[in-house]
């Protein structure tokens, strides 16, 4: 149980957040053949765009509204008609997903209601997919953004129901949050397919930013869930929301099209995965398959062989918070102490979090809780506190721009925590520290026991034999 | 908002360029900036190019008033580096929230200025606004002000919200903002006649570091860096130089002239890129110098380093000329430095299959003219569909690029180099052009090329071949379609601003036989935005007068 408090100082120091309309764009990037759009100044998306690519290392489709001054006093509704224009005449795609910044919130364009009279005057657009999120950038954080996405693509895209539609059983919706990678994502799919189970992922970014080579050049998203998928989600078995940030998007279904859903709230650890595979097992109605029997078997094992290196150790994690409660929480199971942790939005696990207190705010808050810590887990921002530190930098969420990878990271499932262990637990290794004749002496400034020679404390020169 | 209204028009009007002289005063006032096609714009905002700028300043702490957003998804993402203090790296925000966007934010930026004075004591702190409290009416200004009284130090508005334009305006802006604030305000301890001011370099990934042992060598004093690795107090007193070099093309072409017009300091344009440009640049400086009053020996000393170093990378690039002669090179760069590099690159052997010359002003395009030839291939705005069509096409054997066009190169399985802000490798001066070329060996002759063009042994053609085809498909439907052909000839873009076709264009002249491009302007706007496509405009216009398509009488 922690205490929750947010930072008292006027100036973030080194922020940890990130701003809620590039997590918007991350889960529309999760959607096939969809062009993401900040209804903003053209600086809003080329920040976001660096960032992903850095992370991603990839090619990013993000475009703008081009916000110039006059738009921004009078008004940028128009920008939002000629971007759609024009992008869908240079990249055609199925989906256009915009998310409004801190420039046109301010102002207060009324999109919704704009959209709507544009779709009456603009009947050839009629098959194009458009999404609106409002996602200001001062409030809340990257996770809210991504979340409040998800959302609103399913209200605008699975068809209302007045009555409960025919369910196809074998068809899962899983609704994966931002603090899933595309590798987590791969590894949910295999495990909910071992069950005969088709898993619809919104967003799905495993598709889309997992790093492969196209067939052919396209400039919106190279994969992802398509807008036919999404529709069809109203008729699925079950939604399977992963992170506390997808439990209004699978309460919107609910009520959509009464899909009912089953929240995990953390896939990393022994236990959290035992009751989803427990659940998938009685939804397909199929024994737990022998692959998934061995993988369990060896998780508890390396968290056998790893809790001699994880007890007592003292980490200090900065994170979004459904990442910070899936890894905080395990990482506590395992027996380290959990000295600071610090996040960037509210949300209803910080209060359960083993920790004393989680504070929302910034790196600074977490580098004067990491002093004397043996690790610090954050994303790549955290590199200068751990140099200044001296403690070593264990990087974890986006943006990670200076390791290879990121996007194939794999912290969920039996599989994915046993990884998780042995990478932390071999940063401890490594940090071993032999001891040497030094190690255990101690200076008890108590001369009683010296001798008066000793106590006198003068240099006696010996002389030299000539 | 007035007094940045006046400064925007202030930078607009720009007696170093002569580009903007050669402007009407209707056509100054609306700027040098490209307006930007929503949907179809990429590139930083004003707030970046100023904080690009700026952030180069390693011991004051650089403070964004604004929303999360503006630091928060992009601090610590730059490659300049630092001699001695870090504390540039440190993002600092005011991370504004509803209330402070609803009540306004001056009380939280006061603070923050208060914090980060009693945390960190920088010599100063540079406080940038950003587009929601400039919409909000956040006097900045004002708040500087108070804090600098009440506080005892230099605290700088840094006035540039990102809606304002692009990166290119923000780089001149942050230029206004130290030349109104910080220049001139504290005296160097002491002066020799061989202080220069370096301006417009940001010591990316060390490059300044390239060149400062030669001019150490020679004697020569960098009293100021504008910016890369300079301290504030060197900023504030770069107004003793002697002379200054602005590199870096027009980004800081404002500071270099009104530095001239307030305290007499003489500058040249020059660049550290490409071994003939980096002696013309150590000679330039020497020559200045010398102006000023240094001892005229200074130039022997100079020509003998120079004649040095110049046999020392020849004799190091060699080796390498041999195996780089006529690979082709396709660079797209973030402008300002493209006809640096294309310098650098012919002399390493190489040839240019395109360069793209988006961001670069009208004179960076004639150098690259100059540079390269009558067939110069400039390629403007090049979408990533051509790029990667002309990549595939094999026209270019290695694609040299900023960060974030790179993968298009590497899906198509071909070498690429990073040339812009966030790479790893420094270029500059006579080390940096053989490091740069045994960069380009390395990338062009790695084997993994060869091992990555394999097709999959259960793939009976490679999706590169299918792509080809689909090519060649596509091209040969237009040879035997000329009608489609045509269409597709006439549906070229000229002019960006107003989006204006070649038939567009074709079609006025045919109408109402126009003789110039002006009249041109008139009838369909193209050419009366940024001024960018006048040339094509011009071309299009000689070779329908050439082929007699205008009414004889009405051709001028």
């Amino acid at each position: 149980m922690a205490l929750v408090k947010h930072s008292k100082k006027s100036c973030a120091v080194n922020p940890l957040k990130m701003s809620q309309p590039i997590g918007g764009a991350l889960a529309f990037m999760g959607v096939s053949n969809c062009m993401p759009v900040l209804h903003g100044s053209q600086g809003c998306t080329s920040f976001g765009l660096v960032l992903f690519v850095r992370h991603f290392r990839e090619a990013i489709p993000l475009q703008t509204t081009a916000m110039n001054e006059v738009a921004t006093i009078l008004g940028g509704l128009d920008n939002i008609e000629q971007s759609i224009l024009n992008i869908v005449k240079r990249a055609n795609p199925e989906v256009i997903g915009i998310c409004s910044t801190g420039v046109t919130e301010t102002k207060g364009d009324d999109v919704d209601g704009y959209l709507k009279s544009m779709r009456q005057r603009r009947p050839e657009l009629a098959d194009l997919g458009i999404v609106y999120v409002s996602t200001p950038d001062f409030k809340d954080a990257f996770q809210d953004g991504f979340g409040k996405t998800v959302t609103k693509i399913i209200e605008e895209f699975v068809p209302r129901y007045e009555e409960s539609p025919q369910r196809a059983p074998a068809r899962v919706n899983v609704l994966a949050g931002c603090h899933l990678t595309p590798g987590d994502i791969d590894e949910l799919r295999d495990i909910i397919e071992c069950f005969g189970l088709e898993p619809t992922f919104l967003p799905d970014l495993s598709g889309s930013l997992d790093g492969h080579i196209p067939e052919d050049f396209t400039p919106t998203t190279l994969g992802g869930v398509t807008k036919a998928d999404i529709a069809r989600m109203g008729t699925a078995g079950w939604t399977l929301a992963i992170g506390e940030q997808m439990r209004d998007a699978a309460v919107a279904l609910e009520a959509r099209a009464g899909v009912p859903f089953a929240l995990f709230d953390r896939l990393t650890g022994l236990g959290v995965n035992d009751d989803f595979v427990a659940f998938l097992s009685k939804i397909s109605g199929r024994p737990v398959p022998l692959k998934i029997r061995r993988l369990r078997g060896q998780l508890v094992d390396s968290m056998l062989d790893g809790h001699f290196h994880f007890g007592g150790k003292r980490i200090a994690i900065g994170a979004e918070p459904d990442l910070l409660w899936s890894v905080g929480s395990f990482l506590a199971e395992m027996g380290a102490e959990i000295i600071g942790a610090v996040t960037t939005t509210k949300s209803p696990l910080l209060a359960k979090f083993p920790a004393e207190e989680v504070l929302i705010g910034d790196l600074e808050d977490l580098e004067q809780r990491a002093e004397g810590s043996d690790l610090i887990i954050t994303h790549s921002h955290g590199r200068q506190a751990s140099e200044r530190l001296g403690v070593p930098l264990f990087r974890l969420g986006l943006p990670t721009f200076d390791r290879l990878g990121a996007a194939q990271e794999v912290s969920v499932g039996y599989r994915g925590t046993r990884n998780l262990i042995f990478a932390i637990g071999n940063i401890f290794i490594a940090r071993t520290h032999e001891p040497d004749a030094e190690t255990w002496r101690q200076d008890f400034q108590d001369h009683a026991h010296a001798g008066a020679a000793a106590q006198s404390n003068q240099l006696v020169q010996i002389e030299t034999i000539v | 908002m007035t007094s940045l209204a006046n400064k925007i028009q202030d930078v607009f009007n720009e007696p170093g360029c002569d580009k903007n002289q050669g402007k009407s005063e209707k056509e100054r006032k609306k700027g040098c900036t490209k307006q930007l096609a929503p949907g179809a714009a990429a590139g930083g905002c004003a707030f970046d190019g100023a904080k690009i700028a700026l952030q180069p300043i390693t011991d004051v702490a650089h403070l964004v008033h604004g929303p999360i957003a503006c630091e928060g998804n992009s601090w610590d993402n730059r490659g300049a580096k630092s001699s001695s203090s870090r504390l540039y790296r440190t993002g600092f925000t005011t991370d504004m929230n509803e209330n402070d966007v609803i009540f306004g934010g001056e009380k939280r930026l006061y603070k923050s200025i208060k914090e980060i004075l009693d945390k960190y004591d920088p010599p100063a702190v540079f406080v940038y606004q950003t587009c929601v409290p400039a919409m909000t009416g956040d006097d900045i200004g004002a708040v500087c002000k108070a804090a600098s009284a009440k506080f005892g130090k230099p605290i700088i508005p840094v006035i540039s919200p990102g809606f304002v334009g692009p990166k290119n305006l923000g780089n001149k802006l942050a230029g206004e903002a130290i030349l109104d604030h910080v220049i001139g305000t504290v005296e160097p301890q002491y002066t020799t006649p061989y202080d220069i001011n370096i301006i417009g370099e940001y010591n990316l990934a060390g490059e300044l570091w390239q060149v400062k042992p030669l001019l150490d060598e020679l004697g020569i004093r960098i009293l100021s860096c504008i910016s890369g690795d300079a301290k504030y107090h060197e900023v504030a007193s770069s107004h003793r130089a002697k002379a200054a070099m602005m590199v870096c093309s027009k980004a800081m072409i404002n500071v270099a002239r009104k530095m001239e017009e307030r305290y007499g300091i003489p500058f040249f344009e020059g660049s550290f890129y490409g071994i003939g440009d980096m002696s013309d640049s150590l000679r330039e400086i020497a020559r200045l110098l010398i102006e000023r009053g240094a001892p005229a020996e200074l130039m022997e000393r100079t020509e003998a380093v120079i004649a040095r170093e110049e046999a020392r990378a020849w004799a190091r690039i060699a080796p390498f000329k041999e195996r780089l002669t006529g690979k082709r090179v396709l660079l797209i760069t973030g402008g300002v430095k493209s006809w640096s590099v294309v310098a650098a690159l012919q002399e390493a052997g190489l040839e240019i299959a395109g360069t793209s010359v988006k961001k670069s002003t009208k004179e960076d395009k004639e150098k690259i003219k100059e540079l390269m030839g009558q067939d110069a291939h400039m390629i403007d705005d090049m979408t990533p569909r051509e790029m990667y069509k002309m990549l595939k096409e094999a026209r270019a054997d290695i694609m040299l690029s900023g960060g974030r066009s790179q993968f298009i190169a590497l899906k198509a399985k071909m070498p690429w180099l990073d040339i812009n802000q966030e790479r790893h490798h420094a270029y500059a001066g006579y080390e940096g052009m053989v490091e740069l070329v045994e960069e380009i060996d390395k990338a062009l002759y790695n084997p993994v090329w060869a091992q990555v063009r394999l097709p999959a042994p259960w793939e009976e053609t490679s999706w590169e071949e299918r792509a080809t085809k689909a090519l060649e498909a596509e091209a040969a439907a237009l040879v035997a379609d000329p009608e489609r052909a045509e269409e597709a000839r006439r549906a070229k873009k000229v002019c960006s601003c107003h989006n204006v076709n070649v038939g567009a264009i074709e079609d006025a002249l045919r109408a109402d036989g126009l003789g110039s491009v002006e009249a041109i302007g008139g009838a369909t706007h193209a050419g009366t935005g940024c001024g960018g496509c006048q040339g094509k405009i011009a071309e299009i216009l000689d070779a329908m007068s050439s082929a007699g398509a205008i009414p004889a009488s009405k051709a001028a």
